[in-house]
């Protein structure tokens, strides 16, 4: 306001209503002004780092693109996307994803989902140990984790097989047994399971405890309760989590390239679709296939997205019209 | 408050019994969680267990004993010779091997060397040496020398904070923005935002990837550090969520002091916000801590710049199979500096990861 003053005090005669209103516009005005110099950061960095990225990705597809020879560049229409669907190799990936989709989801949900009712319980006694216990391996780096889970997991020595071993079982060699290594990833996603639990946690503690007082009054046993008050009223954090674990999972990464050495064996049983984008993009250099296969992570992303938004009407209840 | 959860038709029992039934609940619930729990970290078990053995009882037996162990070596005449578990005439006796023959060795007894040489009849191979407990704390110096954790450790700690300080400036004032300020189509702006969340980072990888070529970034640190000066969604989320609880009669009253929108900022709303910058300052160095993509995408073969995650990967990938006990002891050392940060601050965090999970 005192700029404002500033720049008009000696034009305006004070005192009539017209200045004062033209004041408050351009008080207005400068706000406005100055929001978008605070905003600026951001739109800059989507425009250069998403928005362009994207445009730019895509108009590659459409090209022959090596990284060495920049100046090489030619438009080959759709001769990428023909590639695609006479690549056996991105098919195959692109079925080992969506294969360790259909089981990690689930497991990425009920697990977590089970942890925060076991912390979410009246009866468990010292709650806030157990809740950290749980946590921590959220934080451990992704690269320990893999060389942690590797040596638990050992088809000789590790803890796993020993236990089993004990149990009179014949348990498998893990990384080594193609049926057997998707499961093994599914256990080390067992550490990265903390943000789900915390916030489905902190969705059970927000549930009104009048819901739960009437459920007695009706007789309902723990069971019907958790099923038919708890789960409809954290539904939309399960289906946030949901949501970003379907998408987290067509980007799978990290752990088969470690564990496999960027190989995906035994058999390509562990040959992820991004594994097999990062090869073609950053070891062959082939940009323009390269982008044709991020694009398709994108659009079945964005497919299944879609797909969940769409069902989510049928399930996903909100308590309050705000949210 | 637990009593209430029963219904007052089933309490006609005695007191004590309730008491009694409660307790057993407890106890239940709680047991559960303490198995769970120690299935859940017991690959922490295995890791510190082998962390210390000594590399020729990794090698040697593949399924060996459970703890770090030594097997036993007595002294005799000078010499080094191996115990063995001996069944003799009286019982299982510890002997040291002093002469191996294919039907028939000569053992020395520890406890009694003076007797001279002891003839055993059968195979010594079929015998079970004798270990003693010996943890390898040595295995750390070792490991810490050899993927040069110094180097790592300031490589992780420069890429984290420069980072750090890119994200806090940005997120700030991008959150502030979408806090404070009157600003045309505001609401779509902030779905937009949000929207970058689910957005798969391929997309966007290849061409940033080569405009990051183009203009010779590969291979520093800038492609790991320059993005954070432009906010992201999590912690402008995070940020605005906090500064919209802050009541704006403070900012007014700085207005009519004739503060600017930047010392208000400066003066009134970053005064009031310490917890969650210090949240989103941790959050940020946890992520550049632990992230392995973007280092290994631009520091390929700059083994010099490369932060811990790729130099604890390249190192365990190379010597996993012949060193198994110093790629657990990398990897405890990766993850040692996160956990701590975890231990002292896991109330700011747990409501930081709340906030974004729950409130959208």
């Amino acid at each position: 306001m005192a700029t404002v003053d500033q720049t008009q005090a000696g034009a305006l005669p004070l005192g009539s209503s017209t200045p004062k209103k033209r004041q408050k516009s351009t008080l207005a005005q400068q706000q406005r002004r100055w929001g978008w110099i605070f905003l600026s950061p951001w739109i800059i960095g989507f425009l250069a780092f998403t928005a362009i990225p994207i445009v730019v990705s895509f108009v590659f597809t459409f090209t022959q693109y090596t990284l060495s020879e920049p100046d090489k560049i030619r438009f080959v229409g759709l001769q990428n996307w023909q590639k695609l669907f006479s690549d056996p190799l991105a098919l195959s990936a692109l079925g080992v994803t969506i294969k360790f989709a259909l089981f990690a989801v689930p497991v990425g949900l009920i697990i977590p989902l089970g942890m925060a009712a076991l912390l979410n319980s009246k009866h468990l006694f010292g709650k806030r140990i157990w809740r950290t216990l749980f946590y921590m391996p959220y934080m451990v780096p992704v690269v320990s984790v893999i060389f942690i889970w590797l040596a638990f997991l050992n088809g000789s020595d590790g803890w796993l097989n020993r236990g089993l071993r004990l149990l009179g079982a014949d348990p498998p060699n893990w990384i080594q047994d193609e049926h057997w290594i998707l499961p093994a990833f599914v256990l080390m996603g067992l550490w990265g399971l903390g943000n789900a639990m915390l916030t489905m946690l902190a969705s059970m503690q927000g549930v009104p405890t009048e819901l739960y007082e009437a459920a007695d009054v009706d007789g309902a046993g723990p069971w019907s309760k958790f099923r038919q008050i708890t789960l409809p009223m954290i539904s939309p954090v399960i289906f946030y989590n949901l949501v970003l674990g379907v998408i987290g999972l067509m980007q799978y990464f990290i752990v088969p390239w470690v564990v496999t050495s960027g190989q995906g064996n035994p058999n390509n049983s562990a040959y992820f679709f991004n594994m097999h984008l990062f090869k073609t993009a950053f070891l062959f250099l082939d940009m323009g296939y390269g982008a044709t296969l991020a694009w398709v992570i994108f659009l079945i992303s964005l497919a299944l997205t879609i797909a969940l938004f769409t069902t989510s009407r049928r399930w996903v209840y909100y308590s309050s019209g705000e949210n | 408050m637990a009593t209430a959860a029963y219904p007052k038709a089933v309490n006609t029992a005695p007191y004590y019994s309730v008491q009694m039934r409660r307790f057993g609940v407890i106890a239940i619930i709680t047991l559960i969680a303490l198995v769970f729990t120690v299935g859940y970290l017991s690959p922490l078990g295995n890791m510190a267990l082998i962390s210390v053995k000594n590399n020729a009882q990794m090698v040697t037996s593949s399924v060996g004993p459970l703890l770090p162990v030594d097997p036993t070596n007595f002294t005799y005449e000078g010499k080094d010779y191996p115990v063995y578990t001996v069944p003799t005439d009286q019982g299982d006796k510890q002997l040291a091997l002093v002469k191996k023959l294919r039907t028939s060795s000569q053992f020395i007894d520890p406890a009694n060397p003076d007797a001279g040489l002891i003839e055993w009849q059968g195979s010594w191979r079929t015998l079970q040496p004798v270990f003693t407990l010996a943890p390898h704390w040595e295995n750390f110096a070792t490991a810490w020398d050899t993927i040069n954790f110094p180097l790592l450790f300031r490589n992780t700690l420069a890429i984290a904070v420069i980072g750090m300080v890119g994200t806090l400036l940005s997120c700030i004032c991008v959150a502030y923005a979408f806090a404070r300020f009157p600003i045309p189509g505001k609401n779509i702006l902030f779905l937009i935002l949000i929207g970058t969340i689910i957005l798969p980072s391929q997309v966007t990888l290849i061409p940033t990837y080569a405009f990051f070529a183009s203009i010779g970034w590969t291979g520093t640190w800038l492609p790991l550090t320059v993005p954070h000066f432009f906010a992201n969604a999590y912690n402008v989320f995070l940020l605005r969520q906090f500064f919209m609880t802050l009541p704006r009669e403070l900012d007014e009253a700085a207005m009519i002091d004739g503060a600017g929108p930047f010392k208000i900022l400066t003066s009134v709303i970053i005064p009031q916000s310490w917890p969650v910058i210090v949240a989103v300052g941790l959050f940020h160095f946890i992520f550049a801590w632990n992230d392995y993509f973007n280092p290994l995408l631009y520091l390929l073969g700059k083994p010099e710049l490369q932060p811990i995650s790729v130099g604890v990967q390249v190192f365990n990938t190379r010597y996993n199979a012949q060193h198994p006990e110093l790629a657990q002891a990398t990897s405890l050392m990766a993850m040692v500096l996160p956990i701590v940060i975890f231990f002292f601050a896991q109330k700011i965090f747990m409501r930081g990861v709340v906030i974004t999970g729950v409130e959208k």
